[in-house]
Parts: structure tokens; sequence; C-alpha cells
């Protein structure tokens, strides 16, 4: 093997470690039955979904995805399991139902998706991609998504705002709980 | 090993949203159950950049960045409603919640 391209393949088998590291994670999110390893099987799970987005050339998402899943979203699910939860209690485990069923949509519906997406569909291959992402997602919120983005800022706050008003209850919410 | 390419991604995010979805079905924890919708968002993002990355055009990830946006203001919403469930009927199994008044 003289021609044997050692950049290549740590490509893909960079790749492959990432891809498997998202599967089994988010299937540890899914079957496991404490909700303190589902919370954090799914932190490994965003991390490799950040690291797709880097292969995919689209760094300046991949930033962002860790930012704001690992930093924002996965902390607020943790203050949930916490506040939903009486902690002295020893172990968190939550109980699953329509196992079968359920089972049975989700192999359909992924055989139907991979069926439609490697046999029936013929894409269009165009000119892919390979600069970095940061410098036209600039222009592109400045040019043709002003709009969105704008509204997408005003939705956000109030969201937030909403979020902290809906939680906020008349009673002392976290002082009654303990005496119960 | 075969070339990465587009079909590697697809059959990635696939994979995620099947999972994410046996997730929203089966959990009886309203926590959990967000969790599978966030794997369930993430599958749809990795398709939309992947479909940006190869067609070479830019509406993909700037999907994506809106998406992620509206995740957190979802997550954010989703999770006062749950501490109001919490408050009002001591439980977040989702299986228990079937009355809409106290």
């Amino acid at each position: 093997m003289e021609n044997f391209d050692f950049g290549a393949f740590a490509y893909q088998a960079i790749f492959y470690l990432f891809a498997l590291i998202i599967v089994v994670s988010a299937a540890m999110v899914v079957f496991s039955r404490s909700i303190i390893y589902s919370a954090f099987s799914l932190l490994f799970t965003l991390f490799g979904v950040g690291a797709m987005y880097v292969y995919l050339s689209a760094d300046f998402v991949a930033v962002t995805q860790i930012v704001v899943y690992v930093g924002g979203i996965l902390i607020l699910l943790l203050f949930g399991v916490m506040l939903t939860n009486k902690i002295t209690q020893e172990r968190l485990l939550t109980d699953v139902f329509n196992i079968v069923p359920s089972l049975v949509i989700m192999l359909a519906i992924l055989g139907a998706i991979l069926y439609t997406f490697l046999y029936r569909a013929k894409w269009h291959a165009g000119q892919e991609r390979t600069t970095t992402v940061v410098e036209p997602i600039g222009y592109e919120v400045m040019t043709n998504y002003v709009l969105p983005f704008e509204i997408v800022s005003i939705l956000l706050l109030v969201a937030l705002m909403g979020a902290a008003y809906i939680a906020r209850s008349e009673k002392k919410f976290g002082l009654e709980k303990r005496s119960n | 090993m075969p070339e990465i390419g587009l079909n590697h991604y697809l059959v990635l995010s696939a994979i995620l949203f099947s999972l994410g979805l046996f997730g929203v079905l089966t959990r009886r924890n309203a926590v959990v159950v967000l969790m599978g919708v966030e794997l369930i968002l993430n599958a749809a993002n990795l398709n939309l950049i992947a479909f940006s990355k190869y067609n070479g055009t830019m509406s993909g990830v700037m999907f994506s960045m809106f998406v992620i946006i509206l995740a957190a203001a979802e997550a954010a919403v989703a999770l006062a409603i749950v501490l109001n469930v919490y408050a009002t009927f001591k439980t977040v199994d989702v299986g228990e919640i079937d009355t809409m008044r106290e």
C-alpha cells in the first residue's frame, strides 16, 4: 500500500467515530431509565452534532450549537429535572409506556425515510461549498434575511419574558414543596 | 471505507430523528419528552446543513440558525409550563395529567 492516504483515512475514521458517538448517546437518551443519564447522554449527542457541523464546513453553526444547546438548553433541562423531582429520592427513574407500538412506528418511519432518501430521491448535486460560513451569514442576515432576523429577535424576547412570567408563581414555589 | 457524502449525513439524521420520536412516544416524564424533541430538532438541523453544503447555497444554514433560536424559545416556554404542571398536579407524568383544571 504505497499510496495510502493517511489524511483521508483519518478524516473518515473521525467521521465514523463521531457518528457512532451520536447514535450511541442518542440511544442512551431514549432507552436509559435514569433521567440524569438521559440528560448527560444528550450532552454527548449535542457535541457530536456540533462536530458534524464542522465536517459540513458550517463552523459558525457548530459554535452556536455548543453555546446555545450545551450552554443553554441542556442547563435548562437539568434545572427542569431538579425542580420537578423530590431531590431526596434516591434514584430519578422514569417509566416508559407504549413500547411495542412505538417501536413499530419508529422502525417503520426509519425504514420509510431511509428508503426515500437512498433509493427514491434523485438529489441534484450543486456546487459544493468548501469555504467558511461566517462571512456569508453576516451578508445574508443583513440583506435577504433582515426581516426574519428582527422578527425572531422579538419572538425570542417575548418567549423568554413569557417563560419567566409563567414559571413565577404567587405561592412560594420552592419553599412549599419541601414541607410535604 | 466509502467516501463521505450526502447520504451519510442523511442516514445519521434519519436515525437521530427516529430515536427522538421513540423518546417522545414512550417516556412518561415530561422533561425527557422535551429531550426527545431536542433530538428531533437536531436531526432536522443536520439535514438542513448537509443539503446546504452539497447545494452550495446559504439557505439551509440560515434556516438552521433560526431553528436553533426557536429551539431555545421553545425549551424555555415548555419548561415553564412543565414547572406549572408540577406545581398543580405534583407530578410531571404525562400519562396522569388528564384534566384541564385543578
